[in-house]
């Protein structure tokens, strides 16, 4: 990226966008500060996408590299609906998620390096984050695999008989995997207060929606399940707040599963080493940056509304940045794991020896 | 004698056999457009057309289940896997439909289908996307396993893959993709069940498959140079079946079997051949054989942590200093 900052640039000649969603309850009880952290999140999660995509380029970190750029109103909107009992479980594409439910970035950052300070002391990296007292619930490799998670999360708050929900996230290419659709199933079947999250952002890997789904809209598909389902511009964060708040109520209410299908665009390759050549035209990258980017949405709706000014924008960026650097320079200061370290975290009872009950070997040489 | 990389060797395989039968097709994840996601299937779509070169969703069980039935019908299906990690989400259609179909049906059918993708770690990708699974695979009669560790192999054993009556799961990897080495332009096939002696001697015998060969060999000169011990080094480019005489004609010429693979060590290829050398060859060892696998636990993501994981060249010559006191 030649300039980092030029898909948030504004352009003062284009009228404002004011956000149809902007009365809605959910945002209207919002205040300014409030408003503005949403947008700082935002930044805070497209200026590490930055760091981390200038880290890999440098050679410092390597494997895949799934960025969120682009699609930051997602995360953010949803996320920021969350109560104490609600629950996030995501794919590989998780950098943004574990910012928006309140992880570190240094040890994002770190755990992208593959040191000890990582939050997954350098063993799950880019796709496998995880932060369990944030109830986030990683970060998984394997297209489709955590939508049956997403799943128990809600059936053991369930069960548990607490009044939350959780939130399965997947791509549009995740929703022809089988397991999604088993999932989707026993959700509807026992009543789970899920809400299964697709951020369609048009392609899995080089592979368009129409060349590998059949029907319209995917979320239509919660109909052969008699589940609730909706379409949500997530451009817009004032929207992708107000229906994730609709289908989140429904859930911790009436335990009522649902699809949300929210429509969103990633400017990078699908991962790093993607050339991004053979399945989409550069204008078409462009268009979406000049026309639906959500921070310079959401900036606009800010400023015509009154909450955002130039100098506190300026500002957040400036301490976005900021915050970028100092987690990569953490990242880069921290020590890698040891080979001993390899063997630990295997099983609860080993990396518990007090309360060992097991006898036998079980690592083996 | 032209030199090609092991991907250049796998687009010719596939390229020869689809020309030469008509049964043959290609499906998987981004082959056609895309080009493959590792480039094997480079410029196949424009040659073949999209009848024979097809793109799926990612619907690993819907589309390995689709080829496993299709080949019971008599077409030839291979069948990519953008990573042998994936197999996982459609381990039933492989290990219970085209594993036992032949077997259930009193031997009225058979699945001549291949399924192929990288199988390897070292990538720094973590536990999801590093797995291998040729031990787990062999480990179900009824499907056969190929490892092939250079590229001349990788071309002869895809095309006699290809042309077997029964499903074989073929495992590459990407480390080794871009190795080069001469390959004839001339058509040959490599039976599968028939290892080859990567290197001749006298004192060990390393026995090995895919990259592990490649790090065996490199241990090998090392050993040879520096400590004056001559090794030979067997690659079993098949895992099932399994060429036991090669294995037991080395060991028995050298006394002495170290075995190296990727896999963790519980019940790993080489927990197989180890029964093997102490059944029909225990008279004739010096020493007890030992065995170098990766280290027992997921993959671990942190590049230079996962690098010691796997079978170093060092921790091979160490080991094999270890069999040689
Ligand atoms: C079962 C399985 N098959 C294939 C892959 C390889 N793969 C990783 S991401 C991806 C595309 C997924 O696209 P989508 O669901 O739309 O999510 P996005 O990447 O767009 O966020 C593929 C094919 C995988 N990780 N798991
Ligand atoms: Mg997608």
């Amino acid at each position: 990226m030649s300039n980092p900052s030029a898909d948030t640039q504004r352009d003062s000649a284009a009228s404002p966008h004011i956000s149809p969603f902007v009365n809605a309850p959910v945002n209207k009880v919002l205040k300014p500060s409030q408003k503005i952290d949403l947008y700082r999140l935002m930044m805070r999660i497209r200026r590490f996408e930055e760091r981390s995509l200038r880290a890999y380029q440098a050679g410092k970190i390597g494997g895949f590299l799934h960025l969120y750029i682009g699609q930051e109103a997602v995360a953010v909107g949803c996320c920021s609906m969350m109560g104490k009992d609600d629950h996030v479980i995501t794919a590989y594409r998780d950098h943004g998620h574990a910012i928006a439910v309140g992880m570190d970035t240094k040890a994002l950052m770190a755990e992208l390096y593959g040191k000890a300070t990582g939050c997954s002391k350098g063993k799950g990296g880019s796709m496998h984050y995880f932060a369990p007292h944030l109830n986030f619930w990683g970060g998984h490799g394997i297209v489709g695999g955590q939508i049956p998670l997403g799943t128990g999360l809600a059936f053991a708050v369930k069960y548990l008989e607490r009044k939350g929900a959780a939130m399965a996230f997947m791509g549009d290419g995740a929703v022809n995997q089988g397991a999604v659709h088993e999932a989707f199933n026993l959700a509807a079947l026992w009543n789970l207060p899920v809400v299964f999250v697709i951020e369609n952002n048009r392609y899995s890997m080089g592979t368009s929606q129409e060349r590998s789904s059949a029907g319209h809209t995917l979320a239509e598909r919660a109909a052969g399940y008699s589940m609730a389902w909706d379409v949500c511009n997530g451009h817009d964060v004032y929207e992708v707040r107000e229906k994730a708040d609709k289908f989140l109520t429904l859930a911790r209410e009436q335990n009522k599963p649902s699809v949300l299908e929210i429509d969103t665009y990633r400017y990078r390759g699908h991962s790093v080493a993607d050339p991004d050549k053979t399945y989409r035209s550069k204008t078409e990258i462009e268009e979406y940056q000049r026309t639906k980017d959500p921070l310079n949405l959401f900036r606009s709706c800010l400023e015509a509304e009154g909450v955002l000014t130039t100098e506190i924008i300026e500002k957040i960026d400036a301490e976005a940045r900021a915050e970028a650097d100092l987690a990569t320079e953490f990242a880069e200061a921290s020590p890698y794991p040891t080979v001993e370290d390899i063997t630990k975290d295997i099983y609860w009872e080993e990396d518990n020896p007090s309360h060992k009950t097991s006898q036998g070997t079980i690592i083996f040489e | 004698m032209p030199v090609i990389t092991y991907r250049e060797a796998l687009n010719q395989a596939l390229a020869e056999e689809l020309e030469r039968d008509p049964r043959v097709f290609l499906m998987g994840e981004e082959v056609g457009q895309f080009n493959g996601a590792y480039k094997v299937s480079e410029g196949l779509l424009a040659k073949f057309g999209p009848k024979r070169i097809i793109d799926t969703p990612i619907s690993e069980a819907g589309f390995i289940g689709l080829g496993v039935g299709a080949s019971m019908l008599g077409l030839r299906p291979v069948i990519e896997l953008m990573f042998w990690s994936f197999y996982s989400v459609a381990f039933d259609q492989i290990l219970n439909n085209a594993a036992n179909v032949r077997y259930m049906s009193g031997g009225q059918i058979n699945c001549p289908i291949v399924i192929r993708g990288p199988a390897n770690g070292g990538t720094n990708v973590g536990a999801t996307h590093s797995h291998t699974p040729e031990n787990v695979c062999a480990n179900h009669p009824g499907v056969k396993v190929v490892v092939p560790a250079t590229a001349y192999d990788a071309k002869g054993l895809l095309k006699a893959a290809i042309r077997d009556n029964d499903p074989v799961m073929f495992m590459e990897n990407t480390i080794l993709y871009n190795d080069k080495m001469e390959v004839p332009s001339e058509e040959y096939l490599i039976p599968l069940g028939k290892a080859d002696v990567k290197r001749e001697g006298k004192d060990l015998t390393i026995i090995a498959h895919g990259r592990s060969v490649i790090q065996s060999l490199k241990a090998a000169e090392v050993l040879q140079e520096k400590h004056n011990i001559s090794v030979e080094v067997v690659d079993l480019r098949s895992i099932r079946p399994l060429d036991e005489a090669a294995i037991l004609a080395s060991v028995r010429k050298t006394h002495r079997a170290l075995l190296v693979e990727e896999n963790k060590p519980f019940c790993g290829v080489d927990a197989q051949i180890a029964y093997l050398i102490q059944d029909k060859a225990f008279d004739d060892l010096d020493a007890p054989v030992k065995r170098v696998s990766a280290i027992d636990a997921p993959q671990i993501y942190s590049s230079p942590l996962e690098k010691e994981q796997l079978p170093t060249p060092q921790r091979i010559l160490d080991a094999a200093l270890g069999v040689c006191r």
